[in-house]
């Protein structure tokens, strides 16, 4: 994985002593909150429900040991011990102290990280492939491009006060792990009668107003990646708008542009930056993808032993097919029933690092759906790994079923939510359990979101929740029909919303439909897809 | 309309000049202005206005004004890369809301004067300014970036 030279690590060091700064002159009412909330955003820090929240980037999720250990520590020394992974991959700390945040900021640069950009309208913290590196579909490694495009955006002196937020995300396979069309832009690294390029999609997202990014180029030589990522950004800083918060992302401007007349700016300046000469010299793309060679392999058994059936029903599971064949990907689910999904306490933490160093080569990836993975593990391994997260509760055979929950905060931190999302999660997580149906039922992807901001990315739920809120009590919306996948679709309401007890009630009941209606080797979402709304409105309030 | 009011920042308002000729010290008009009459040498851009517009006229012009009516809109970061882009060399002025910690970006996408709506402390511009010894991407500046750092022989 990618190492800080000495420029890398001047540059976190440099934000955290402008930080400090911009802090100590906060204090001495040099800087009105007003004016001290974008600097403050841009490092991360933002002010919750009941205390400064602090999200800590992990770029396109990829860290080792070590950097788990210091994320574990943070946790001890300056939060409650525990820690909550997002869908962007990042970590949360949700009960940080103002006057503690330059000196965790100054710890985690010891390690190589950072909280820089995990908020405020500039281009986010980038996203891939959880799987990248490993999956065996890959055409390549996307995290090389995805560094590139790291150092490209940080700092950027014209795109730090966008009209929005900007995420991007960047996938090198057929198969989109990443939810890359929601994303502001959204990359997959592609070949070309053997010429690497990207394939660009802009305008995704969910929020109030879910689009899903058509697409805007079908080949950028790579070469040119960083001159035609800084083309679509400059049309969005110049022309996206800036009137109403709401309409601020770069979907709206392409939407109320049309993707044509999108693309017809997006080239002239393409054109236009060409000739300025913006990108990087090409041996720094040798450079970085030379940190992520792939360790040293070697072969071995190719199956496991079967006996006992908790362990064998984990790596059906639980493990992902490997581009070396005597190896897999191992998902850490932080789903364990009745559980908060995306949380681990910093034992968890320390245990997970210690196992990636002893099976994984000391890597680690955080996934989108808010779980852990050990990216390389010898299937020899499996049984001694799983023996160890089972013992931890850290074992939960659940990756994608209705069990493997993405969930907002919600009311219970965040100072947007209608709702909350957190003790849903866990309520539809045991009653699933507990129930057994959760094998039955198959890859279903439920997702809640406490607000209309869809951070539980409900749009993109086979199944997804939305809580608002109802005259002073939590109501919930049922939708049906979403995928972040590279079948990607936007869910659609199923009618008037339940209380707490009643969206419960409703979610076994399309389940039920399913189960009844579907052919064989059919999901939740293609029976949806074939047999539509109908009977599952017809069971929810017919 | 020989009294009409300058819409521009006079010398003594700029607070921080990275030139040594003479700051321009007359009528500054608006961008549909400027591209109206023939003897205008000072433009001011507000965050709307399409900075290209001005590209026929970068001969004449000495002064360009960029109007930050509210830091949080980065508009005229672009404005001003584009000037430079195009080769203007005359004065281009940050004026408006320019606070500590946009300076040495605004310095980056091709400013060389700042005209803040408040004086700014100037110990604390200085550190600003010079808050990053090495950058990660090309800009108006000519500052060679880490990645040819990286790579030079």
């Amino acid at each position: 994985m990618y190492r800080y030279d000495q420029y890398d690590q001047e540059m976190v060091e440099a934000r955290v002593a402008e930080f400090r700064d911009q802090a100590r002159r906060r204090l001495e009412g040099k800087l009105t909150e007003d004016q001290f909330k974008p600097l403050r955003l841009m490092n991360g820090l933002y002010l919750q429900l009941h205390a400064y929240m602090l999200r800590v980037a992990i770029p396109y999720g990829t860290l080792n040991a070590r950097q788990m250990e210091m994320l574990a520590d943070i946790a001890d020394k300056y939060d409650r011990g525990y820690g909550h992974f997002t869908t962007r991959q990042n970590i949360q700390y949700n009960w940080i102290k103002l006057e503690d945040c330059a000196d965790a900021l100054a710890d985690l640069a010891t390690v190589e990280m950072h909280a820089i950009q995990t908020s405020g309208n500039c281009i986010r913290n980038i996203s891939a492939d959880h799987f990248a590196g490993a999956a065996a579909d890959e055409v390549v490694d996307p995290r090389p491009y995805a560094e590139l495009l790291r150092q490209w955006s940080s700092f950027h002196p014209e795109f730090t006060y966008l009209p929005r937020k900007f995420k991007i995300a960047v996938i090198a396979s057929a198969k989109d792990r990443a939810a890359m069309r929601l994303h502001d832009i959204g990359i997959r690294i592609v070949k070309r009668n053997g010429e690497v390029g990207a394939e660009v999609y802009a305008g995704g997202g969910m929020g109030r107003t879910p689009m899903i990014a058509p697409l805007i180029r079908d080949f950028v030589p790579i070469d040119q990646l960083i001159t035609y990522a800084e083309a679509a950004l400059r049309v969005y800083n110049r022309y996206g708008r800036r009137d109403n918060k709401y309409k601020a992302r770069i979907k709206i401007l392409v939407h109320e542009l049309g993707a044509a007349e999108y693309i017809r700016q997006v080239e002239e300046e393409f054109a236009h930056m060409l000739t300025v000469g913006v990108e990087p010299p090409r041996e720094e793309l040798a450079r970085i993808a030379e940190y992520f060679a792939p360790p040293a392999f070697v072969d071995g058994p190719k199956t496991v032993d079967r006996s006992d059936p908790d362990f064998a029903l984990w790596v059906d599971r639980n493990t992902h097919r490997h581009k070396h064949d005597a190896y897999v990907s191992a998902v850490i689910s932080l789903k364990p029933a009745g559980g908060i999904p995306g949380d681990a306490t910093s034992e968890q933490m320390r245990l997970v690092a210690k196992l990636a160093r002893e099976y994984s080569f000391d890597e680690l990836r955080v996934m989108h759906t808010q779980n852990l993975l050990l990216p390389h593990v010898r299937i020899a391994d499996l049984h001694a790994l799983w023996t160890a997260l089972d013992e931890a509760g850290l074992g939960s055979p659940n990756m994608d079923t209705i069990e493997d929950i993405i969930a907002c905060p919600g009311l219970d931190y965040c100072a947007l939510a209608n709702a909350r999302s957190i003790p849903l999660a866990q309520r539809i997580s045991e009653r699933f359990a507990e129930s057994g149906r959760t094998g039955e039922l198959g890859e279903l992807k439920l997702k809640i979101s406490g607000c209309i901001n869809a951070c539980g990315h409900h749009h993109a739920g086979h199944i997804g929740i939305l809580g608002v809120d109802k005259k002073g009590t939590e109501n919930y919306q049922l939708s049906l029909g979403g995928s972040e996948a590279e079948d990607v679709s936007l869910a659609k309401i199923t009618g008037p919303g339940f209380d707490e007890d009643g969206v419960i009630a409703a979610v076994e009941k399309v389940t039920d439909v399913y189960l009844t209606q579907r052919s064989d080797g059919e999901r939740f979402l293609d029976t949806y897809r074939r047999i539509g709304m109908e009977p599952f409105k017809e069971a929810l309030y017919g | 309309m020989g009294n009409a009011r300058d819409l521009g920042t006079s010398p003594d308002e700029v607070q921080f000049r990275f030139r040594d000729d003479e700051p321009v010290d007359h009528g500054t008009v608006t961008v549909d202005a400027c591209c109206d009459q023939t003897n205008a040498t000072a433009v001011r851009i507000e965050p709307g206005d399409d900075a290209r517009l001005l590209l026929p006229f970068l001969d004449r012009l000495a002064l360009v004004e960029v109007n930050f009516p509210v830091f949080g809109d980065g508009r005229g970061y672009s404005a001003a890369r584009i000037l430079r882009e195009a080769g203007y060399t005359g004065e281009l002025r940050a004026v408006g809301d320019v606070l500590i910690d946009q300076l040495s970006h605004m310095r980056r996408c091709g400013f060389d004067s700042f005209a803040p709506d408040k004086r700014l402390d100037k110990e604390d511009a200085m550190r600003a300014f010079a808050t990053w010894e090495n950058v990660y991407q090309r800009a108006a500046d000519t500052r060679r970036i880490i990645a040819d750092k990286r790579h030079e022989a």
